[in-house]
């Protein structure tokens, strides 16, 4: 008898992940520098992490409204607007959801039928396509060049775009890159896609990490909040990975699709997260402004350093990523990383994991504390000699 | 605060040459200011932030807080009985606090035995000293905004996207 295959076509056609092994190696092997973290490495404020304490000791365990708590929503419209000068109805437009991971597949099962294509700039954070796909729709990679200072242009986007392209994720500031836009150019590639009537959905999580220049939202450009799906969490900016906690503010009818979905699916995201963010946004400046200022500095370092090494990169305006070119080296980028893991004990995460064309590049992360990044350039120098003098 | 102070007041051990890259600037513009602010006393020392409960205990110091109640003198106020008492190398710190004392000392010493001597032999004979509270210190759990504790593991899973 055959053997029945349990798992659906659409799941098994997912590209596998070519980097499992390496990141299993990694997770196998002691006091190795981690330079392949894609969080920040600081725990959550405390005032935060009170609350969240508090919380639980007041009883708050139970449910909230789908859309998520009413308080929490207020203040992400005020912040918005004191931040923006965006308007969002807390009632209508906003929606809590468990993390930016949950939103983002929200975005796409609720705008996407069967066939239809998300343009997807690369390199990219890994998920972007497998949601778009597991949702039915198509991507259609744009790979960008470090030439191009891994930004895609309103050109470029014009040309990816028929009468099939649905809508783009946009990730500014970028992981891996840490690249953001200005807004000369992100007002040309908005007035592509409202030409084309697409869904915009920005990743903005990275958006309060802007260490160059102002970071500024999509919806902000003019005529863009129509059709800006405005995706945003608190993971990044206040060191709140585990709470998992995030919303997308946007269009009164997609909010309302995504929340259908989001209430069968998910309910809501959990009550205790949700209090923990309201403090986030109550009382967090200071300890965003510190670890803002502390990333600041590493990234400095990093450039710098990976620069002296032969490791070119441009300087990142934000995130906490650098994706310098390991083009030097003749090495691919899994080699690269196998290699430096076994001889240096240094971590980093090979670039092929976030698009195919990107071998000759590795994603560092500076979310370690500066010491330790310090004594990694060293380890990543005498790796880098090594290989070329072979 | 200025840059450089800024850097050295959270690793007093970052090199002219780290500090230079980071406020890129040259080195020796770096090292004459950090001279200068040696001279004008606006750096007065570095140090070390040692966690006593992880040294060997042998000749660990006792540390006490003491209240002392002063009367002022005529056109000198505080300032003068201030002075003589903090010349003393058992007063590890000296400050002049609003409330219901007026001076607030860290007072070292290596057992009970030598702090009592200096309270009951030094401090309360002084004329102008009207009384002295003092509290010996436990336990000390944060220090220049340093928590003492042994490092601990990192939580974090080591690679992630």
């Amino acid at each position: 008898m055959k053997n029945k295959n349990f798992v659906a076509d659409k799941v098994e056609k997912l590209a596998p992940s070519g980097i499992r092994a390496f990141f299993d190696l990694v997770l196998g092997m002691k006091d190795v520098i981690s330079l392949g973290v894609g969080e920040p490495d600081f725990v959550t404020p405390w005032n935060i992490r009170e609350t969240g304490i508090f919380s639980l000791e007041q009883g708050y365990t139970s449910y909230t409204s789908n859309k998520g708590l009413y308080k929490l929503r207020l203040l992400i419209q005020r912040s918005l607007k004191q931040l923006y000068g965006l308007n969002y109805s807390p009632d209508d437009d906003i929606l809590i959801t468990v993390g930016v991971s949950e939103a983002l597949d929200l975005a796409v099962r609720a705008i996407l039928n069967p066939g239809d294509q998300v343009i997807i700039p690369e390199p990219c954070y890994v998920s972007y396509g497998p949601v778009v796909e597991l949702a039915g729709g198509v991507p259609v990679y744009l790979p960008t060049t470090a030439k191009e200072g891994f930004k895609i242009t309103a050109a470029k986007l014009e040309k990816a775009c028929n009468n099939k392209t649905k809508g783009i994720i946009l990730n500014y500031p970028s992981n891996p890159t840490g690249v953001t836009y200005n807004k000369k150019e992100l007002e040309s590639i908005s007035r592509v896609c409202l030409k084309h009537n697409l869904v915009v959905i920005s990743d903005e999580v990275y958006g309060d990490l802007t260490y160059t220049g102002k970071h500024i939202p999509f919806p902000c450009l003019s005529g863009a909040q129509a059709n800006t799906l405005y995706l945003n969490g608190f993971s990044k900016a206040y060191a709140m990975t585990g709470w998992r906690v995030g919303y997308a503010c946007g269009p009164k009818s997609i909010i309302a699709a995504m929340t259908k979905i989001h209430q069968y699916t998910i309910l809501c995201a959990p009550i205790l997260s949700q209090m923990a963010a309201c403090e986030a946004l109550q009382t967090g400046k200071k300890s965003l402004e510190d670890m803002k200022k502390e990333y600041n500095r590493r990234r400095d370092l990093m450039h710098q350093g990976l620069n002296e090494i032969g490791l070119s990169c441009d300087m990142p305006q934000g995130a906490f990523y650098i994706f310098p070119s390991i083009k030097k080296t003749g090495l691919s980028s899994l080699d690269f990383a196998n290699k430096l893991l076994k001889q240096q004990k240094v971590a980093v995460v090979p670039g092929v994991a976030f698009g195919k064309d990107y071998d000759q590049h590795i994603r560092i992360s500076y979310a370690t504390n500066y010491s330790k990044l310090q004594e990694a350039i060293k380890c990543i120098k005498i790796f880098v000699d090594s290989c070329i003098k072979k | 605060m200025d840059r450089i102070l800024e850097i050295l007041e959270k690793d007093a051990r970052t090199t002219p040459e780290e500090i230079a890259r980071l406020i890129k600037q040259d080195v020796k513009t770096v090292k004459k200011q950090i001279n200068k602010f040696e001279k004008d006393g606006v750096i007065l020392k570095y140090k070390t932030i040692v966690n006593k409960e992880l040294v060997v205990k042998k000749n660990n110091e006792l540390r006490a807080l003491i209240e002392v109640n002063i009367l002022p003198q005529k056109n000198l106020g505080f300032d003068h009985i201030a002075e003589r008492i903090y010349q003393f190398p058992e007063v590890a710190s000296c400050s002049l606090l609003s409330g219901t004392y007026d001076l607030l000392l860290i007072v070292e010493g290596k057992d009970m035995q030598t702090i009592s001597n200096f309270v009951a032999e030094k401090l309360s004979p002084m004329e102008n000293v009207r009384g002295t509270v003092t509290h010996f210190l436990l336990k000390k759990y944060k220090e220049d905004g340093v928590i003492l504790k042994r490092k601990e593991e990192n939580k974090r899973i080591a690679i992630s996207y």
